[in-house]
């Protein structure tokens, strides 16, 4: 097996990992930087971010906005030190990507230019378009390529991690285009491997976002945090669940039901005018909003369409012009997805699983509690999303994190003692056999079908509203599709390309981490955020669950779920209110100097 | 949208290096829906019929740029390309046109990626500035003179529909032209004389022949075209320039 050496070892290319990866370059060239990613750079999920990134840019705004908008919307299971730290260095990562060439939109004046996003008090999204993350990707990208530190490995499939006593020592991959493994042994690994959204049925990800991080920190014992969060978008097309952007909503387009009724003023977010305003109706939060599809649904009031029932998002009166430039591309997806021209009718639209919110274990500098592992991006979780991330601050993220990530494993990196290459050498091997077991593993479950009921089992049980005994039926199911996985069954055994072995490796990933969420789900007798019952635990419990779920992985058998202390520094906890309602607890909460 | 299951017959061009001598087709026969893509029609081959075949693929909402391919002879991207446009006829999928098979769908696309790097694709800043100095102001007509270049989503489609390629693969090809484009236009940059020296001579701007078609498959509107015009008049005057005064700093215009 071929080995290469490096200092810090990137895995995943899209915005966090390229942001690492560069960040290694800023500090210290002399360190050699291995960029692994399955699909070249360019193709990563953060391509797929439509709306916007999160700065405090405007002068009548403030970081105590946004770090209370952060908050409030996480239902409060955010750190609230991270989150001090994510909102101070939010504008100063956005100029970054301005003089890296990331082409915001602007004002008349030549300024950035900024749009409102749900759950939002002043507006702060950065925006290039409605292809922000595309923009930011590409330059990201791009950017790299001036860093001659900087070695990638494109189309390179990480297979796991190298770990020698406890500590982090590289990772297995295998070349996809020869199907031969290689390892990259270096003292630092950040893992930035994206969510995990393609675990559920209906959902707005890329095939790619398999949660392949996530599952390898998590088999060295490294703690899923936060698993049962999965947020809901609530304006995605049926079927495919592709996304139609928060920007949408936040231009001004609204959400009406089958009879035309802007049905979120029924769910705490209204009264539905004066609009557009902050905070209200279609400019609530995510989970608020999908919760309020579940219910509408319910009560017969969605209009039926061929893949399950939709509202309609609106956005004729915007206009033509404004439409094809605040949001050509949702123009375009419209136009030639659905045949239908947003200025003279309203997208059908409806829910579907965008974004995982819980992740690796990590710190505030990034790192995770196996020695020499960093994490950043959506597939870590640092502390900032809580219990529902605020749109936008995505994006913000990959770029505030990103970098410490790189930085933090640069500084480890240049601190090491060496690694013992021959025990890392001989785990190589091991982790070969096992792959190459996979590929002509004699069984008969094909990948399909078991990959098929595990998204199906996680929508049932594991959907916007949750039941107890319906999560219990999925980590059975889960359970019954793990032991089946192990008589997996491949048509393809050769070794150009072949990404059927790929999608094996892949579906393992899945089953685990889909584990870690229905269990996280299952042990929260409580509603925060995204995660909602309705057997009898419909309320937030501080009392009981102001706390971190933590999966531990316990080999086959299910999870063990801990918990862990939630960091709150100056924003007790409070009642999460929108609309008419949220005003009022805003006064009251000024009104007490708190 | 029509819920009818109708069958669809689906050609493609399969070669595995491992056991094929050359490419060969390969005929499915796929249920489909209105409603569904090329790539759907793909996905269901790999599924449940042939685990074998391989694709790029990701994003399906035609902005990661992997699952480029021809379709019917045009170069196209498989996810908002649909089946119903082509049955009751048999529909031929192929890998992309002028580049090396890898295998089945996959082409080769070190060549691309080289390109990309050669045309050094990041800004050199006409002015130092620092993060404490806030961005750089830049007007929506400044924006405008760049922003459909930025739009290129590396799909390589251009590459598939470019003769010129076809002939000669050191053509930098439409879309890294663009991408050039794309840098030199923009209001921040000043690297334009450090990028000229790459479409120099034949294998640049002049090698193109003004077919048009790069601009007529891109799935992103962008004018590749466009910009190779553009540059094949600023060759042209920097060559002459270069003999009547010194070669000026930065190279804006």
């Amino acid at each position: 097996m071929q080995i290469h050496q490096a200092d810090v070892v990137v895995v995943g290319a899209g915005g966090a990992g390229l942001r690492a990866a560069i960040a290694v370059a800023e500090l210290d060239p002399r360190l050699r930087v291995a960029l692994v990613s399955k699909v070249y750079p360019m193709r990563s999920h953060t391509v797929a971010a439509e709306g916007g990134s999160a700065a405090v840019v405007q002068s009548h705004d403030s970081l105590e906005h946004h770090f209370h908008d952060t908050v409030a919307g996480g239902d409060w299971l955010c750190e609230q030190d991270v989150v001090d730290y994510f909102v101070a260095h939010c504008a100063e990562e956005m100029v970054q990507m301005e003089h890296w060439g990331c082409p915001w939109s602007r004002k008349e004046d030549g300024h950035i230019n900024v749009r409102a996003f749900g759950g939002m008090k002043i507006e702060r999204t950065w925006f290039a378009a409605d292809k922000t993350g595309f923009h930011m990707l590409h330059t990201l990208f791009q950017t790299s390529m001036k860093y001659p530190s900087i070695k990638r490995f494109d189309e390179y499939f990480c297979a796991d991690l190298l770990v020698d006593e406890g500590r982090c020592g590289g990772v297995v991959a295998i070349e996809i285009a020869s199907g031969e493994l290689v390892q990259i042994q270096a003292p630092s690994v950040v893992l930035a491997t994206g969510g995990a959204g393609r675990v559920f049925r209906q959902n707005t990800n890329g095939g790619i976002v398999t949660g392949d991080g996530m599952a390898l920190a998590y088999r060295h014992g490294v703690p899923l945090r936060d698993m049962e969060f999965v947020q809901y978008h609530p304006t995605c097309m049926p079927g495919t669940g592709l996304l139609f952007t928060e920007g949408c909503r936040g231009e001004g387009g609204i959400l009406t039901n089958r009879d035309g009724y802007r049905y979120l003023q029924d769910y705490g977010l209204g009264p539905a005018d004066p609009w557009p305003r902050k905070k209200a109706m279609e400019l609530g939060p995510r989970d608020r909003l999908s919760q309020a599809f579940w219910h509408e649904e319910r009560k017969g009031r969605t209009i039926d369409g061929p893949h399950g029932s939709v509202v309609n998002l609106d956005l004729r009166h915007l206009g033509e012009k404004k439409l094809r430039e605040r949001l050509p591309q949702i123009c375009e997806l419209a136009e030639e997805f659905l045949g239908i021209d947003p200025a003279k009718a309203p997208i059908p639209v409806r829910p579907a699983v965008h974004y995982t919110m819980g992740g690796i274990l990590v710190d505030g500098d990034c790192a995770a509690p196996l020695r020499g592992l960093f994490a950043a991006g959506e597939c870590s979780s640092v502390g900032i999303h809580g219990a529902n991330r605020l749109g936008s601050n995505s994006l913000a993220e990959l770029c505030v994190f990103g970098k410490v990530a790189g930085e933090s494993a640069a500084r480890f990196a240049q601190d090491s003692a060496p690694l013992r290459r021959n025990h890392l050498a001989e785990q190589a091997s091991d982790v070969e056999a096992r792959v190459r077991g996979l590929m002509h593993n004699p069984g008969t479950e094909r990948i399909a079908t078991l990959r098929t009921e595990m998204a199906k089992t996680m929508e049932q049980g594991c959907g916007i509203y949750r039941l107890g005994d319906e999560m219990q039926a999925t980590c059975d199911k889960l359970a019954e599709l793990r032991e089946r996985f192990t008589r997996v069954k491949l048509d393809d055994q050769s070794r150009v390309w072949n990404s059927e072995w790929l999608l094996a490796i892949e579906l393992g990933y899945q089953l685990e981490v889909a584990q870690a969420m229905a269990h996280s789900a299952l042990q929260r007798r409580e509603s925060r955020g995204a995660h909602q019952r309705l057997d009898g635990y419909e309320a937030r419990d501080d009392a009981n669950y102001l706390s971190h779920s933590l999966a531990i992985y316990s080999g086959r058998d299910a999870p063990r779920i801990d918990y862990g202390p939630v960091k709150i520094t100056h924003l007790p906890p409070g009642v999460r209110a929108y609309g008419a309602e949220g005003e009022r607890v805003e006064q009251e909460r000024s009104a007490a100097g708190v | 949208m029509s819920e009818q299951e109708k069958i669809i017959e689906i050609e493609v061009l399969r070669y595995r290096p491992e056991q094929d001598e050359k490419p060969v087709p390969q005929v499915f026969k796929v249920p489909f829906t209105d409603d569904m893509s090329v790539l759907q029609g793909i996905q269901y081959i790999k599924d449940w019929l042939d685990g074998t075949l391989s694709y790029r693929w990701s994003c399906r909402m035609a902005i990661c740029g992997s699952c480029g391919m021809m379709v019917d002879g045009i170069p196209k991207l498989a996810c908002k390309t649909f089946l119903r446009d082509y049955y009751p006829n048999r529909v031929r999928i192929e890998a992309l046109a002028h580049f090396p098979i890898e295998r089945d769908l996959v082409v080769v696309a070190d060549d691309f990626i080289e390109k990309l790097q050669r045309i050094k694709p990041w800004i050199i800043p006409k002015e130092a500035r620092t993060l404490e100095q806030g961005e750089y102001i830049q007007t929506p007509a400044e924006l405008d003179v760049y922003e459909q270049f930025s739009s290129c989503i590396n799909c390589m489609l251009c590459y598939a529909a470019c003769p010129q390629y076809g002939l000669n693969d050191k053509f930098l090809g439409p879309g890294i032209i663009a991408l050039l484009h794309r840098y030199n236009a923009d209001s921040r940059d000043g690297g334009e004389a450090e990028r000229m020296q790459e479409i120099h001579g034949h294998e640049g701007v002049f090698n193109c022949t003004a077919v048009g078609y790069c601009s007529e498959v891109c799935p992103k509107g962008v004018d590749p075209a466009n910009a190779v015009n553009v540059n094949k008049t600023k060759v042209a005057q920097d060559y002459f320039l270069r003999f009547v005064r010194p070669k000026a700093k930065g190279g804006m215009e």
